[in-house]
């Protein structure tokens, strides 16, 4: 096998997409995900805001959007995709599929991390007068932080995927590279180096979350 | 229901709860009445326990206190302030002022010892040099000064309700309410942590109510108790009276647990003897009262069981003697002379 056909430039270009995809995508990812999943918490049964009424509906959304495959999802958002960034292609096109198809996942992942808070420490927060917002910030949030940074480390690998299967509708990147070359084109050598990226991009995530993770764990 | 306790004179209530009922839906549908109609007063600047066994209600009962659980049925009022008709807000701003301890400590893992107490501080909004400043004298109260950058999981369990009575007591609260605070410490930790509310209680004047199993809890730190049994109060008074001469089975099963006086019967040695208790407190401890009451007496005595302790700082004693010897009446006539020396003589069936 040879390695006559990488160009460096190009691979590098399609590395600063997806690495710009990813921070973008996770930005969102974050937010809109970590307000779902405290909603989520708070309002399932026993909870602070216990809404079963609107907990079902935000659980339902949730699994509906997590039950349809990325690769599928991407494709249907597109009109909605057009009505918010006036474009489905390119890095820009790439963020809302991302988002929708990664925060309901975080969502579900920070719910988790928010049911791992020692009840008892929330009831000690009550009894001192601390008010629901006061719970969740300064609380929920706080002691969740490992179990909440594992859920981003998590959901960047997941993130790193999505944005392959954007390379096949136009989003550029490191997918649109192993397809278009590696996959069509049968160029063999660039599968390999795009991969190898790919997968050190993954290491590279995992070990610098589970990092912080001990660092910030006190249990 | 009677107003048990009643209002004493010299004794402010603090915390007033008049029928207080907690109904729970239990799994199958049907309700459950965790406590039911609690009529109680503690009062300002005393050590109030409340023990039951677990399903007695106690916890429930304390939770009534700070509206951690809002009762079904009655009312609480905590010095002036009903807290039964406080909607949301109004109760946070009351709860400062009710500080509260766990048998889980209840800490902040992810944050250290100086933040966990500075926490009602920051919910009081006050600033940060005021704070600091507060945290440390707190750390000094409780006896971690060198302590105050370690995180909860670098404490022994001692050391966390230290921490966990400093937090309670940031705000500079009425009340400490205390939820089985020492059931999950050592005996002798348990020991250290009641010296120190003991302390708090008389440096500080606070007023604390403890819900406990433990019948040394309640001897060695309580002025008044109030026993438990399924849901209600069922018997009240200042723990000398509830203890030495308890009315309620439950409350015999308590203080049994605590001293190994049997019933005597099967102690008895001799034939035609009488079996008497007598009870002693306070300085009639220390007093050679039998000695007294037998000087030329024929009748004979044996000490067949006995305990001298104490009941916070009141000393009592307990002893099972035996009466033998001398003429008919005569034992009686030692009886009577232990009486009028002011001792209670309780005479055992034959």
């Amino acid at each position: 096998m040879t390695w006559e056909n990488i160009n460096w430039d190009e691979i590098w270009q399609a590395t600063q997409d997806t690495l710009t995809m990813m921070v973008f995508s996770m930005i969102f990812t974050v937010i809109l995900g970590l307000a779902l999943g405290v909603l989520l918490y708070l309002t399932s049964s026993r909870q602070l805001l216990y809404m079963p009424a609107l907990y079902s509906v935000l659980s339902f959304v949730v699994n509906i959007l997590r039950s349809v495959p990325f690769i599928i999802l991407m494709i249907a958002v597109m009109p909605f995709t057009e009505a918010i960034v006036n474009t489905t292609i390119g890095v820009k096109g790439a963020i809302p599929p991302l988002v929708i198809g990664a925060a309901p996942f975080f969502a579900r992942l920070v719910e988790t991390a928010l049911r791992e808070v020692d009840k008892g420490v929330i009831e000690a927060a009550q009894a001192m007068g601390a008010s629901k917002w006061d719970i969740v910030r300064r609380v929920l949030l706080r002691e969740s932080r490992p179990g909440l940074l594992a859920a981003v480390t998590v959901t960047a690998v997941t993130l790193v995927s999505y944005t392959a299967m954007m390379g096949t509708i136009g989003a550029g990147g490191l997918g649109d590279l192993a397809i278009r070359y590696g996959y069509m084109r049968f160029q063999t050598d660039i599968m390999i180096v795009t991969v190898v990226i790919l997968i050190v991009l993954v290491q590279l995530l995992q070990v610098l979350g589970d990092r912080l993770v001990r660092r910030i764990s006190r249990r | 229901m009677e107003l048990i306790g009643g209002v004493v004179p010299g004794g402010i209530n603090l915390i007033h709860l008049q029928d207080v009922t907690k109904t729970y839906r239990s799994a199958g549908g049907g309700e459950v009445d965790a406590i039911r109609d609690i009529t109680l007063d503690v009062r300002k600047g005393e050590i109030f326990g409340i023990i039951g066994h677990s399903g007695a209600g106690k916890s429930t009962l304390i939770r009534c206190m700070n509206l951690l659980e809002r009762p079904t049925r009655g009312t609480v009022k905590v010095g002036e302030v009903l807290l039964t008709d406080l909607g949301e807000r109004g109760l946070q701003r009351e709860r400062r002022k009710i500080g509260m301890i766990f048998q889980h400590f209840n800490l902040l893992s992810s944050v250290t010892v100086r933040d966990n107490i500075a926490f009602p501080l920051k919910l009081a909004g006050q600033k940060k040099p005021a704070i600091a400043r507060r945290v440390d004298e707190l750390l000094t109260l409780v006896g971690l000064q060198a302590h105050g950058d370690k995180f909860p999981s670098q404490l022994s369990g001692g050391q966390k309700q230290r921490v966990g009575i400093a937090r309670a007591l940031a705000a500079n609260p009425e009340v400490l309410l205390c939820d089985e605070a020492t059931s999950a410490l050592d005996p002798q930790t348990t020991n250290s942590i009641l010296s120190l509310l003991m302390d708090i209680n008389e440096k500080l004047g606070l007023t604390i109510v403890l819900i406990t199993h433990e019948m040394g809890v309640i001897r060695s730190i309580c002025d008044r108790v109030a026993v438990m049994d399924a849901g209600t109060i069922v018997e009240f008074g200042n723990v000398l009276d509830v203890f030495l001469k308890p009315s309620h089975p439950v409350t015999r099963q308590f203080v049994d647990e605590m001293s190994d006086l049997s019933d005597g019967a099967p102690l008895r040695t001799r034939d035609n003897s009488r079996l008497i208790r007598l009870h002693f407190v306070g300085e009639e401890t220390y007093q050679p009262v039998l000695f007294e009451a037998l000087k030329g007496s024929p009748v004979q005595c044996a000490i067949l069981q006995g305990t001298v302790s104490r009941m916070k700082h009141t000393p009592y004693g307990q002893l099972l003697v035996e009466l033998s010897g001398g003429g008919p009446g005569e034992a009686d006539a030692v009886i009577e002379s232990l009486r009028a020396s002011g001792l209670d003589v309780e005479v055992l069936p034959e």
